[in-house]
């Protein structure tokens, strides 16, 4: 059988006198785009920020290519990409500015590649206007150019088409789509109805034992 | 659809940013943020020259009052001049999620800490420097003194920008850790503080100061090395939550 590229072992996780996930298994294969899917409060960003390697209160492992990601850190976190839902966009700084931090703290980047990534979110003409002036939609699409020249093989991105205008999301989705068949492999967490076809739905309702919350 | 044809392929071979490359990324944003926000430039800087102003209004404007209050007045004003600018260090970082993409970013952390400190000094700690000449002279400071106080004001405010940064770190996830920051730091750069103004009492004093500037030397680089670990250790712990 296929080794995982990302996988979950034995993952228990309470957060506030809750069980969010208990001895829980999943694989991620590459290639896989996965939606993960569940009620307000039921864990869904707690997941990707313990796949991210930035929550680490929890028991279990989580495994790249075999290893622990915190045995192979640097390695591993030079093939993430994690697009939180949080905006890391300063209102101070202009377009340009901001893509040009968020993109080359993981990788060489040209101008030109920037001017073009901003063309395909969206924003031509706004390279030079100061974030502070965008509408909270354009300030995403900021952030989302990111993904139009990011080569990382590991794409975690956490509720990116909040005020995105629908043909913003068909664009996003049809990225999506082209770069899981290049190889990448995304998780994702959305409200959006999603038109991606091979999307493997990952459903956290269910996977802890509940019986906290009744007791 | 026709622009998603000009997405580049992954074919290519990585191009990963090396440790100089992120380093630069962020010494570029930071100035920048720096300079756009003049505010946060100005404020510790009014509130520096405000003190200083204030005291000789307010207790005695005789010489004879002034002069051995001096070094300790210029000094503990920067000090708290300093203070009062750590609290925004790593706050609009840790709320936007910058800090985050840092923390993943496949480079050493404490580097890139280093950096934000080494900027924080730059637009708190060097224009005090460059304007206590000015109130070294109101406060009737000898002329050949000047030198030493500027030289410890020089190898001192780095040391408050590094350890304050510790502070700043480890309260960053708090919702107000102004007081907690002065708290935790404040006992930290007592050390800074009495060699620093010491310094130059010994040299008004006639006393051999090579003494002094060793042991403040040595502070700057034990700082220097270790502050900007804890700091980040401090930072992963705030952003693990």
């Amino acid at each position: 059988m296929e080794q995982a590229l990302l996988q979950i072992q034995n993952l228990s996780c309470e957060r506030d006198d809750r069980d969010l996930f208990n001895d829980f298994n999943f694989p991620f294969y590459a290639g896989d785009i996965v939606q993960i899917q569940g009620t307000n409060g039921s864990g869904k960003t707690t997941l990707l920020r313990i796949l991210s390697g930035l929550f680490t209160s929890y028991q279990g492992s989580v495994l790249y290519k075999g290893e622990s990601i915190f045995d192979c850190e640097s390695e591993y976190q030079s093939q993430l990409l994690f697009v939180g839902h949080k905006l890391p966009v300063k209102p101070s700084l202009n377009v340009l500015e901001n893509l040009r931090f968020l993109i080359g703290i993981k990788q060489v980047v040209t101008d030109k590649s920037l001017f073009l990534a901003l063309e395909l979110v969206g924003l031509k003409g706004f390279e030079y206007a100061l974030c502070q002036n965008l509408s909270a939609g354009q300030q995403r699409r900021v952030s989302l150019a990111r993904l139009y020249i990011c080569d990382a093989s590991l794409w975690i991105l956490d509720e990116i088409f909040t005020a995105i205008d629908l043909s913003g999301v068909s664009q996003i989705e049809a990225l999506l789509q082209k770069k899981s068949s290049e190889g990448v492999t995304i998780i994702l967490t959305t409200h959006h109805e999603l038109s991606i076809s091979d999307l493997k739905i990952l459903s956290v309702d269910d996977v802890g034992s509940k019986s906290a919350l009744y007791e | 659809m026709t622009l998603g044809q000009k997405v580049p392929s992954m074919n290519k071979e990585r191009r990963s940013q090396n440790l100089a490359g992120v380093l630069k990324v962020n010494f570029v944003r930071e100035s920048l943020l720096a300079f756009r926000n003049r505010q946060s430039l100005v404020n510790p800087l009014v509130f520096f020259s405000i003190v200083i102003v204030l005291f000789p209004l307010g207790v005695s404007p005789e010489p004879s009052f002034l002069k051995p209050a001096s070094i300790g007045l210029i000094w503990v004003s920067a000090l708290l001049a300093m203070m009062l600018s750590l609290d925004h260090l790593f706050q609009t970082d840790f709320d936007d999620g910058t800090l985050e993409q840092l923390v993943l970013s496949a480079q050493p952390l404490y580097l890139i800490v280093l950096v934000k400190s080494l900027i924080h000094w730059f637009v708190t700690g060097l224009p005090l420097i460059l304007i206590s000449p000015l109130f070294a002279m109101m406060l009737h400071i000898d002329t050949q003194h000047l030198p030493i106080l500027l030289l410890t004001l020089i190898i001192g405010t780095p040391v408050i920008s590094l350890i304050g940064g510790i502070g700043a770190a480890l309260t960053v996830s708090l919702r107000s850790g102004g007081v907690l920051i002065s708290l935790l730091v404040l006992p930290l750069t007592m050390p800074i503080l009495i060699f620093g103004s010491g310094t130059v009492q010994a040299s008004i004093d006639g006393l051999p100061i090579s003494g002094y500037l060793a042991i403040m030397l040595i502070i700057l680089v034990l700082t220097l090395t270790l502050a900007p670990f804890a700091t980040s250790a401090a930072l992963k712990m705030s952003v693990s939550n």
